[in-house]
């Protein structure tokens, strides 16, 4: 076990007052806005609850949050089991290894409003490969028009932009297991997934708590790229959670209510982190104790 | 080896690689075609072959100011993000403490809050302490997701290092701080690598607090992107020309840490 020292505190303070100051500071403001009706900056009334009771009746706010929860899921389904594929499938050594890396790297590079810019170009019929390569298969394709193949679109976007972040991640992860494992293995004659699954697989659980974790809380928090290229469109269909407070807070003006719906929509990441943080060690824990007995 | 196991793998890799490679691909097309060519044909390569939008980008101050107070903030985050994670990540990777792992969640949650939430309080913050358009806030500001993110790694690092070997080095003689900076942080260096080519690449993309924390001496270039949207239509050359050069600092940094991630971080965990 790791000893007590209280005089680690000191060792995190500077974390922490970083922290504090960019964080605690401006959220006390916001939970300041949630309960206020802020008429002009200097004429501002108290409303306690009421501003948290009409975001949570609001029917549009829970269809984003239904969309939101489908495409956040569907990004982990396809983002994680493609990352540590592509982690086991990149090369180890040599200058293939260092190519490879610098090529899926790419995308993580482009600025987000960039990233939405050329899906809009690319995914075009006419002009872009994307739609012109789709079209020419027999699809009537058309992210503009069509909420499915927009949705699509926005997926796979998602996962051109952000699988390489869990390959890199498993990547790094995968090259610190010692070759003695591997030769064990090979020893005992172990098959591929054999290997895969009980000497990779536990190895990587810390680089994948984070792999997770991250592109949870980031798909949850996507605005940029679905804002350039669909505008939440067509309809409600790509109109995810952070847009629908955007259009709240900056569109209407309305202070109060979209810093109400800001807390809410905090809570739920946090909820949800928390769960799948838990549930994660205890997943550990559990291959850990299946091993050692 | 298994032969079709490994050409299976080959295969995924290589299909991966040309997903990853094609939208870049017609980004730099872009970027050497002419407005009117985007909008109007197919081409696999650039007829009228253009450098205009890369000439607009260099000979135009706003531009290329965008790109230098872009690296100006990034490497203040970075710097600081390290700084103050690399103590913390060995706080909580070999003490217990009080509230540590509430600490420890705590962090994580910063990373989850949306960025348009804090965008308000964050101007007003800034606009209170007189840092309104100056690099120091737009790294402050994004110290909010990228601290937590830097301790997170560098404390899964931290951890695979065995315990005695900071045993052993008290015992030798060495102090903390000389411990920590001759013999603990090059045991970790890939970790370093990993988690300052993470804080660079996220503070590097992100626009909304950015755009918002600045106006004219720090515009930051992903900010400026946004202006290629004018009342005269999209300039789309220009845009992708941008993009074009906003990958290449970064692919420089990969470039850097490259043996960091490759290597691993192999010394412990055994």
């Amino acid at each position: 076990m790791k000893p007590v020292n209280q005089k680690a505190w000191f060792l995190i303070l500077p974390v922490v007052l970083c922290v504090a100051f960019s964080a605690v500071l401006p959220l006390m403001t916001v939970v300041n806005y949630s309960v206020q009706d802020i008429i002009s900056p200097e004429r501002r009334v108290f409303v306690g609850t009421d501003w948290f009771k009409s975001v949570m009746r609001d029917d549009d706010l829970q269809g984003a949050l239904l969309r939101q929860i489908g495409f956040s899921l569907a990004v982990l389904l396809i983002e994680i089991p493609l990352g540590i594929a592509l982690a086991l499938a990149m090369p180890a050594r040599g200058w293939k290894a260092s190519a490879v890396l610098v090529i899926v790297a790419i995308s993580l590079l482009i600025p987000w409003n960039v990233v939405g810019t050329i899906w809009q170009i690319f995914g075009r019929t006419d002009i872009g490969l994307l739609g012109a390569a789709v079209h020419a298969l027999g699809f009537d394709y058309d992210y503009t028009g069509n909420p499915t193949h927009a949705w699509l679109t926005v997926l796979v976007m998602d996962v051109w932009h952000w699988t390489p972040l869990v390959a890199l991640l498993c990547y790094a992860g995968l090259r610190a297991i010692p070759d003695a494992y591997y030769q064990a293995a090979s020893i005992d004659g172990a098959t591929k997934f054999a290997v895969f699954r009980y000497i990779q697989l536990p190895k990587l659980r810390g680089v994948l708590m984070i792999a997770v974790l991250l592109r949870f809380m980031d798909s949850f928090m996507i605005y940029t790229e679905p804002f350039v290229l669909t505008g939440g469109g067509p309809g409600n269909s790509t109109t995810f959670l952070s847009q629908y407070l955007t259009q709240k807070a900056v569109g209407q003006f309305d202070l109060g209510p979209a810093a109400a719906f800001s807390l809410i929509y905090f809570l739920i990441i946090l909820l949800l982190c928390f769960v799948l943080y838990n549930w994660m060690q205890r997943v550990g824990r559990g291959a850990d104790a299946a091993q050692e007995g | 080896m298994d032969d079709r196991r490994f050409k299976k793998r080959t295969l995924l890799l290589i299909a991966y690689l040309l997903f990853a490679i094609l939208p870049v691909y017609w980004m730099l097309l872009m970027s050497f075609k002419t407005n009117e060519e985007i909008l109007s044909t197919f081409s696999l390569w650039p007829r009228e072959f253009t450098w205009e939008h890369y000439r607009t980008i260099f000979t135009d101050e706003s531009w290329y100011s965008g790109y230098v107070n872009s690296m100006i903030y990034v490497a203040i985050n970075t710097v600081i993000s390290l700084l103050v994670a690399l103590p913390a990540a060995y706080a909580f990777s070999r003490y217990t403490f009080l509230g540590d792992k509430h600490v420890f969640f705590w962090l994580l949650t910063n990373r989850m809050t949306p960025p348009a939430v804090f965008l308000l309080p964050f101007f007003q913050l800034y606009t209170t302490l007189g840092l309104m358009d100056t690099h120091i806030a737009v790294a402050m500001a994004h110290l909010l997701f990228n601290v937590p993110l830097a301790v997170w790694i560098l404390e899964g690092f931290m951890s695979g290092i065995p315990r005695e070997i900071d045993e052993t080095a008290y015992i030798d003689g060495y102090s903390f701080p000389r411990f920590f900076v001759t013999i603990f942080i090059p045991l970790i260096k890939a970790g370093v690598g990993v988690a300052a080519f993470f804080c660079f690449m996220f503070s590097w993309v992100e626009l909304l607090m950015a755009r918002t924390l600045t106006s004219v001496n720090a515009k930051p270039i992903v900010a400026v992107m946004t202006r290629t949207v004018s009342a005269a239509g999209m300039d789309w050359g220009v845009l992708a020309a941008a993009g074009v050069l906003t990958i290449v600092p970064g692919a420089i940094v990969i470039w850097f840490v490259r043996n960091y991630i490759a290597k691993g971080f192999a010394m412990g965990r055994v």
